[in-house]
């Protein structure tokens, strides 16, 4: 964070930040209450967590006021984070690709 | 010997010490608990549908949970408050806010017990179910890290706080890193709690 900061300023939007992670917690407990299908509800879910992350990481954790070298080891942290989360998925992908072909192989012709 | 850069901005850098270390570390725990959430997309994706009925049988506390998310946001802003005491010279407002946000951290774990023991009386083990092993891992591995930054923090609230009167700016920066790596944990609850109790 830049050295020289309006403390009174900070600490009105932390308080900000504050009230609006709460309000969020209760709209994530509220919304898996709702009658939706699995794939919508993680969805909806998972971008509410992100929206709190967001605002814990750019306030809290002032990296919306960073040094740019900062900037750069969490890009290419994320870059590494996604391929990680990837990976799973595209085992996933590629099980059901072997399942498909086994079957058409099987398939009389 | 002195060591350079503990409080100037190193001038490749344009940060001391402390903050390019505490960010690097930061960048390791993301890979780590990117890991495990990893591990847990495999686990679910794998489970054949059976992931509703395996969560259902854990009976997950979700007001507990609730709680704790709002004890562990609450600790965050103490934390940021405890900073901002030290930007403005305030070292009693600063040891509030410190011993608040290790507070918070306490109670935080004490839910943890009883949720925890809850699942032990109801022989919900690691070995029950894959989602429960799961479960104990990642929430034991945070439970860990709360533990980590209690400590951490307790330290420059009680002991560490002597160094206000010969370098406070040396002060306010490690507040500053410690804060960092409180948010983070604070950060990491954010998904487990829908991943685990909602989703």
């Amino acid at each position: 964070m830049s050295e020289h900061v309006d403390i009174d300023k900070q600490v009105r939007i932390y308080v900000t930040v504050f009230v609006s992670l709460f309000v969020l917690t209760i709209v994530t407990v509220a919304v898996s209450y709702l009658d939706v299908s699995v794939p919508v509800a993680l969805t909806i879910g998972l971008f509410i967590a992100t929206v709190k992350g967001s605002l814990v990481a750019c306030f809290f954790m002032h990296l919306i006021d960073e040094k740019k070298i900062v900037y750069w080891t969490l890009a290419l942290t994320v870059a590494f984070f996604i391929a990680l989360m990837a990976l799973p998925l595209l085992t996933s992908v590629a099980d059901q690709v072997g399942e498909f072909a086994e079957v058409e192989a099987h398939e009389p012709h | 010997m002195e060591i350079p850069y503990t409080v100037e901005a190193h001038p490749e850098t344009g940060l001391n010490n402390g903050k390019i270390g505490i960010w690097l570390f930061l960048t390791s725990e993301v890979m780590l608990f990117g890991a495990l959430f990893a591990t847990f997309i495999m686990l679910r994706i794998g489970s054949d549908g059976n992931w509703a009925a395996m969560q259902a049988e854990a009976e997950l506390n979700i007001p507990l949970a609730t709680l704790n998310t709002a004890v562990l946001i609450a600790s965050s802003l103490t934390m940021v408050m405890a900073w901002a005491s030290l930007m403005r010279g305030q070292l009693g407002r600063f040891k509030l806010f410190g011993w608040l946000t290790v507070a918070c951290g306490g109670i935080f774990l004490v839910i943890k017990y009883f949720e925890y023991t809850a699942k032990f009386e109801h022989h919900h083990y690691p070995e029950s179910s894959t989602f429960l092993a799961i479960y104990f891992a990642m929430t034991g591995l945070h439970a860990l890290h709360v533990i980590g930054g209690m400590a951490w923090n307790a330290y420059f609230t009680g002991p560490g706080s002597k160094l206000f009167h010969t370098n406070r700016q040396w002060l306010t920066d490690r507040v500053e890193h410690s804060g960092l790596f409180w948010h983070f944990v604070d950060l990491v609850w954010i998904f487990l709690f829908p991943v685990f109790y909602l989703l």
